[in-house]
């Protein structure tokens, strides 16, 4: 128990699963198809800027409505019974564990023409398309993550301290103030969790778009998937940027959690 | 929080009610299409020759073999490494097991279309070296490799709230370093071991991405023949296909579950 031996085989694991596929990355990314230094593939890759920056927008809005939902959902499942609790998430956990692949193929039964939705929305008169545009993307990426969004804040939310509430109740607050001061301070570091868990699917994904959206809703991961066969260089230059801009995003996020913490 | 006195009133449980109508409505689609006879959205009547053909589909089912094959192996192997690694880890200190920590935590926390993508140019490399093609191993290995970050994470917190006497007791009481290990430690260590199994057994099912990057030309999972299913004429044979999963995973669940309230109830009375 006291060696390090046992990691030994990992710490390997590591240097040839992690390490040499990044370096990989960034070497292939510097390169043209011949094999030498090259800046061609970040010039080519600048020419999806735009659907870089239209993927950031789609992810941001998506995390933005799964924060609006699950917050309050959060704050609802902690409040209840012990065992309620475990059956509420069990229930949202549900969903989670079938494939990723059906939960999008589901949502394009429900809104394509002629379906369900479609179907009702006629009879009252409603005629209109609601497959093929990037409010359905965005409607596929809540889908896919609002469960990510609220575990952590239920998790944060459901080890605040009882006594502090009632120290909080005995002092004078109503249940307003004790939300505000108590529960919602308390509760960022769920929030920032939860963000970045469904930030960095969804900025990163594809398919959702490809099976949702229409042709101008393609995603910065749409795009990577169709070059990587058949210019790696590109491809991997896009990677690159994606995954340094993911991670700068964590340290930042993982910044303003550190500042909370302490004031 | 569980001891606030909060009503939950007539508006939380509409809330409530309002998701869970969002996060099942869809799979209840689904699961209502699985039985009707048309191919279309259009109700023509009950019939159970969706699920008649998805069996006799040797593709779909020849899929779910793989698929499970690989999520068996994987979770297992990922579980040995992980737990080991993370019995190593914990006597580094300071620096060097911050940097081991966070090149581990490297495959949960980077994209996943960024993992398949340097993985495949990692296997297409090696492929070239040694002559070998992309194909079932190609997918373990990489399914290894998201795998064994979650055993290390659901690892470490019990080893670091271990107490290590225990491990010294077992020493002194006679046992070389490999039984104190298997007769002691591994019993203090063992939830963590499981969720960590757990999780890998479900992220490996669950994986469409890393395998699309990493499984060479011929090898099917069941995200894989999903995926072509989707890309050629949907078949409805989908939608009893979800209606089957939806159900293994209802059992499971309710399973666990019972399992933890039953687990719960004995430590009550224990205390």
């Amino acid at each position: 128990m006291k060696s390090r031996k046992p990691s030994i085989p990992y710490i390997i694991w590591m240097l040839v699963f992690t390490m040499i596929p990044i370096i990989m990355i960034g070497f292939t990314a510097f390169t043209d198809k011949q094999g030498n230094f090259s800046l061609e593939p970040f010039t080519k890759a600048f020419n999806y800027s735009e659907v870089f920056l239209k993927s950031l927008w789609i992810a941001l809005l998506s995390t933005a409505i799964c924060l609006v939902l699950a917050y309050p959902l959060a704050y609802l499942i902690a409040g209840m019974k012990h065992s309620t609790q475990n059956t509420v998430i069990m229930l949202l956990m549900i969903p989670m564990w079938m494939n990723f692949l059906l939960r999008i193929y589901a949502w394009i039964t429900l809104l394509q023409d002629n379906g369900p939705i479609d179907m009702a929305l006629s009879l009252l008169g409603i005629h209109a398309t609601y497959i093929g545009n990037t409010g359905a993307v965005i409607l596929g990426m809540v889908y896919e993550y609002l469960p990510f969004m609220v575990l952590p804040i239920y998790t944060v939310m459901s080890k605040i301290d009882s006594g502090l509430i009632e120290a909080a109740q005995d002092l004078g607050s109503n249940r307003f103030s004790v939300f505000r001061r108590v529960i919602a301070p308390l509760s960022i570091p769920g929030i920032i969790s939860g963000i970045t868990m469904v930030f960095v699917p969804s900025a990163s994904t594809f398919l959702v778009s490809q099976y949702l959206g229409g042709t101008d809703d393609i995603m910065i991961g749409d795009v990577i998937d169709k070059i990587f066969w058949t210019d790696q260089n590109t491809g991997s230059a896009i990677s690159l940027i994606l995954m340094i801009f993911i991670f700068v995003f964590l340290i930042i996020m993982n910044l303003f959690g550190d500042e909370e913490a302490i004031a | 929080m569980k001891n606030t006195k909060q009503k939950s009133g007539i508006l939380s449980k509409v809330y409530i009610a309002i998701i869970m109508l969002f996060l099942y409505a869809p799979i209840a689609v689904l699961i209502f299409y699985s039985f009707n006879v048309g191919k279309t959205t259009v109700w023509k009547g009950f019939s159970l020759k969706w699920y008649e053909q998805l069996f006799k589909d040797d593709n779909i089912m020849n899929a779910l073999g793989n698929t499970l094959i690989i999520a068996v192996l994987a979770s297992l192997f990922a579980t040995i490494l992980g737990t080991a690694a993370a019995i190593g880890i914990s006597n580094f200190r300071g620096k060097k097991r911050l940097i081991i920590q966070n090149v581990s935590n490297i495959p949960i926390i980077s994209p996943d279309i960024v993992t398949g993508v340097s993985l495949m140019l990692l296997f297409t490399f090696l492929g070239v070296m040694f002559n070998f093609e992309m194909g079932f191993f190609t997918v373990l290995l990489s399914h290894i490799c998201f795998c064994v970050p979650f055993v290390v994470l659901s690892v470490m917190p019990r080893i670091t709230r271990m107490d290590q006497s225990i491990y010294d007791a077992a020493l002194d009481l006679g046992c070389n370093q490999w039984q104190a290990f298997y007769k002691v430690v591994i019993h203090e260590l063992m939830p963590g071991i499981f969720s960590g199994l757990l999780m890998s057994f479900t992220y490996s099912l669950d994986d469409f991405i890393i395998t699309y990057f990493t499984r060479g030309a011929k090898f099917q999972n069941l995200s894989i023949e999903i995926y072509s299913m989707t890309h050629r004429k949907i078949s409805p044979k989908i939608n009893a296909l979800s209606a089957l999963l939806f159900l293994a995973v209802l059992v499971i669940m309710i399973i666990i579950n019972l399992h933890d309230r039953h687990e719960e109830k004995i430590k009550a009375q224990k205390t």
